[in-house]
């Protein structure tokens, strides 16, 4: 029995000793490197693909994946506490400007385009289309507490609740979604389910009847056999369009279509495995964005993208502006479109 | 048969008939688990890593973190429950200070799990800064297990004989040497089974660690108290909210494997106990 | 070792005893402390009755409102549902194990009873959202994915054994001459148990419904998984909904930084649970107290 003493008064001393450890877990870091990655839910099924491979060929290194949000995974890199953030929009000069106060530098880098996709229950027979005016009138923050029944929407729909689904405030597909529907920035109403987690969003809108959601495509893809996707009308006169990858890639599939990012701290860069997997990411996301359900960039923009990487380009090619600007990316990126 | 000798004989099935009900729901509950995830358990579920691809996807990050988080829990529950729970029964005297112990154990033994993640975010992860690392999840889950302990500690010291204790005084021994080298050995098993009990409470505690921040992608084993983690509770959970069946075989299978590991450490537990109790009638 | 020493050693291990048991104080300490710091920089923004009297509930959003009652309604709602199951089922089968049982089923029934409060709460969330859900919707077309009537009626399935084992520990511990008593006056079991064991029983009874309240107000992860993440104020147990518990979880998943009000708004709802349960728990035991035998 005496040989519980030593166990015990280890105990009370770790016990006392959580302040030190904490100090000591601060400076000294993990005891082996790990790549953290943290950001977008809508990113994650990539970055998760990605992840897994690179793991295998490069068998020591340790990579996790947090699902913040957007908003979440770009504060966390600009306090310096993350090696990527993974955005479903472009960062902010707010965010920007945190980051230059807290002496981070960070490398932009398109990554993948993915399209904001509106969906209904599969038993859902009374929505043919939407247009983005009748998205704007469901979704801002007037609509709270008073666009309740889907007859409210059309006179045509059935008179019944909405149960809608849609992203979390700290989400980058929320910023999007309502700069480009409701004209203002995070101009949303507050009375649905709102989830960072796409996952949550699909189960809400696949048991539901009455449901209707939006969130990033590689999800609807992955379900379709328990969703309906709708076709968003841009209302300007074109007609209403259904995401799919040649719509997302040509650019029809307006206004929903986006780039998503990879935003890395460029501090991190010098170390060798994070320099590793942005480069394996960003050589081998081509191939794997179809699989995972996103829609591959251009050759050649992806080519440009490689080329800020390996030039350690810092700062955002749009400005702090919304991601739903005129220019398309690769104008930014200078490369000729075809 | 009078009515109120019928209406005797209904009780008496209704009893019977509602316990049966209650009862056979778990074993519906179990039997629809294990036929969603008995076919994924496999010794390469157990040791794999996670994975998008549901049919590859394993466990042992999971694993790997509960065990590391309920290691250093007891390691830190324990002995700081078993010297309070020496004070209470061993210790006379400060009446008023021990009542007060008593009741606020009582409490605290009923306070929700979630709100001990709110004290271990505010005061581990923020204050003492230890960020989302297995450390404060472990440090946060001793906080749970502390009241469960210290209840069923005195319990077990309760039970040792007052004979035994004053045999010992006679003799010549001081208090503590007493309390050290009669009264907890002969508490000992006791002692074993509350930690067994107070393990098992908090390894299938999930609300507590999330609010710590534990991630769900964390495709490798812990190698230190200040290593990020995620645990089998967690694992089940991030698997359960992946919409399609893909997932749920192996959330399905994972719930096996916990439940199979909690009726592994309360038979121990009771195993423990009855061999104890044979020993003292013997 | 001399006399003197070993007398300075024995009473520094008592104090070193002492602390280990002051140390549970200092835990409790802790949880009020760091909840009433946030929620009282929390309640400097926003006014206290803003947070306990309004109706909506959108603290992250554009329309930013504080007011409760939502999520509180949504954990009311599924607790209400919970306890509509667990006591009138756990009530009937404690006066079946006290006053009919044989020893043999007795030894049975109440392992199996501990089993079943055993079984971990993600578990029971699972069977909620993926099992009673689609059965439910077999009887009623029209329930959501996300609804307070699956969690609601496996939350009352996991209480049952604790209303159940404490109410059957209150009518045991009723004394045998009260029961004999009426068998003498020619009384069924039923009839003894309506008119004596459950009157003199009450208090231990109460206390069990009481505490398994607070246990039920306090559930996570069951409502987390099935319940649904959208705050309204409804008795409507059809529909998605979101208790305080899951509104912590939400937001502690995201990544709120620390010192905004969004932040806040988590310990201020968790000291709101905190402050329910305390307050039934301090209940239940009063209530105990009462009971015949005195004190547990």
């Amino acid at each position: 029995m005496r040989a519980c003493l030593l166990p015990m008064a280890c105990g009370l001393a770790l016990l006392s000793a959580l302040p030190l450890a904490g100090a000591c877990a601060r400076a000294a870091g993990p005891l082996r490197a790990v790549i953290s990655v943290d950001g977008s839910s809508t990113v994650y099924p990539l970055t998760e693909a990605m992840a897994e491979q690179f793991q295998r060929v490069a068998p020591g290194a340790r990579v996790t994946i947090g699902i913040a949000g957007t908003g979440g995974g770009l504060r966390r890199l600009c306090r310096g506490g993350l090696d990527l953030a993974a955005a479903s929009r472009p960062i902010t000069g707010g965010e920007a400007d945190a980051c230059a106060s807290a002496d981070v530098s960070f490398i932009e880098l398109p990554i993948a385009l993915d399209g904001i996709t509106v969906a209904v229950h599969p038993s859902n027979h009374w929505v043919r289309h939407l247009t983005v005016d009748d998205l704007r009138r469901l979704w801002r923050h007037q609509a709270e507490g008073r666009m309740m029944r889907w007859s409210q929407l059309r006179a045509e729909y059935p008179d019944r609740e909405i149960h809608l689904f849609g992203a979390g405030v700290g989400s980058g597909t929320f910023d999007y979604f309502t700069s480009v529907v409701t004209g203002a920035p995070r101009d949303s109403r507050g009375d649905y389910t709102s989830s960072e987690d796409d996952n949550t969003l699909v189960q809400g809108v696949a048991g539901d009847p009455y449901a209707l959601g939006y969130f990033g495509f590689a999800y609807y893809e992955a379900h379709q056999e328990h969703l309906r996707a709708v076709p968003i009308q841009a209302g300007d006169g074109t007609p209403a369009v259904l995401p799919t990858r040649e719509t997302i890639r040509s650019g029809a599939y307006r206004p929903l279509a986006r780039p998503v990012f990879l935003y890395v701290n460029a501090r991190s860069l010098d170390r060798d495995d994070v320099r590793h997997f942005v480069d394996y990411y960003t050589t081998h996301v081509g191939d794997l964005a179809n699989d995972v359900g996103y829609v591959p960039l251009d050759g050649r923009v992806l080519a440009a993208v490689r080329g800020r990487l390996a030039a350690r380009r810092t700062g955002s090619l749009y400005d702090g502006h919304d991601g739903a600007a005129t220019l398309t990316l690769a104008a930014r990126l200078g490369v000729e479109s075809r | 048969m009078t009515r109120a000798a019928w209406m005797d004989r209904a009780f008496h099935a209704l009893g019977l008939a509602v316990l049966a009900v209650a009862l056979s729901a778990l074993m519906f509950l179990l039997a629809d688990v294990w036929r969603d995830g008995a076919s994924r358990l496999s010794w390469a579920f157990v040791t794999g890593y996670p994975s998008r691809q549901a049919s590859t996807a394993g466990l042992l990050p999971a694993v790997a973190g509960s065990l590391w988080l309920v290691v250093l829990a007891a390691a830190m529950a324990m002995p700081v429950g078993v010297g309070a729970a020496i004070a209470l029964e061993e210790y006379a005297g400060r009446r008023r200070w021990a009542r007060l112990v008593e009741i606020n154990i009582a409490n605290l033994a009923a306070v929700p799990s979630i709100i001990y993640g709110l004290l271990g975010l505010g005061l581990f992860v923020q204050a003492l800064q230890l960020e989302r690392t297995l450390i404060a999840g472990a440090a946060t889950l001793a906080l749970l297990m502390l009241p469960v302990v210290i209840l069923t500690a005195r319990e077990a010291l309760k039970a040792v004989p007052l004979a035994q204790r004053e045999a010992a005084l006679a003799l010549g021994s001081t208090k503590w040497q007493t309390i050290w080298h009669h009264v907890l050995p002969t508490a000992m098993p006791g002692l074993l089974t509350g930690l067994i009990l107070a393990v098992s409470r908090v390894i299938g505690e999930t609300a507590p660690l999330i609010v710590i921040g534990a991630l769900t992608y964390v495709p490798f084993v812990p190698d230190g108290p200040s290593s990020p983690f995620t645990a089998l509770p967690i694992q089940i959970f991030a698997w359960i909210s992946r919409p399609g069946t893909a997932f749920r075989a192996n959330a399905a299978a994972a719930i096996l494997l916990l439940l199979g590991v909690l009726l592994v450490t309360n038979g121990i537990a009771i195993g423990v106990r009855d061999r104890a109790a044979r020993r003292r009638v013997a | 070792m001399t006399a003197r020493t070993r007398q300075l050693a024995e009473r520094m291990i008592e104090h070193a005893l002492w602390a280990c048991a002051g140390l549970s104080i200092l835990v409790t300490i802790g949880i009020v402390g760091v909840l009433a710091w946030e929620t009282a920089a929390f309640l400097a923004e926003v006014s206290p009755l803003a947070f306990l009297t309004g109706r909506t509930w959108t603290p992250l959003f554009y329309n930013q409102s504080f007011g409760v009652l939502p999520i509180v309604a949504g954990t009311v709602l599924v607790a209400t549902i919970a306890m509509l199951v667990a006591v009138p089922a756990g009530l009937t089968s404690a006066l079946y194990l006290s006053e009919y049982a044989s020893p043999q089923v007795r030894r049975v029934a109440k392992p199996a009873l501990e089993l079943l409060a055993g079984v971990p709460t993600v578990v029971y969330g699972y069977f909620a959202l993926l099992v009673v859900t689609p059965w439910l919707r077999t009887w009623i077309p029209g329930l959501a994915g996300f609804n307070a009537l699956a969690p609601g009626l496996v939350m009352g399935l996991m209480i049952l054994p604790l209303v159940a084992s404490l109410s059957d520990d209150a009518c045991t511990a009723v004394p045998r001459s009260l029961r004999e008593g009426a068998f003498a006056l020619g009384a069924t079991r039923l009839q003894a148990a309506r008119g004596v064991v459950l009157p003199a029983a009450m208090s231990g009874i109460s206390a069990a419904v009481v505490l398994a309240i607070s246990r039920a107000i306090g559930e996570t992860m069951i409502v987390a998984i099935a319940a649904g993440q959208q705050p309204r104020l409804t008795a409507n147990p059809l529909v998605p909904i979101e208790t305080m518990t899951t509104y912590i979880v939400q937001v502690s998943r995201g990544d709120v930084p620390t010192g905004t009000l969004e932040y806040r708004t988590i310990f201020a709802v968790g000291m709101l649970l905190f402050v329910g349960t305390f307050t039934l728990n301090v209940g239940s035991d009063w209530l105990r107290r009462r009971m015949p035998g005195g004190r547990r």
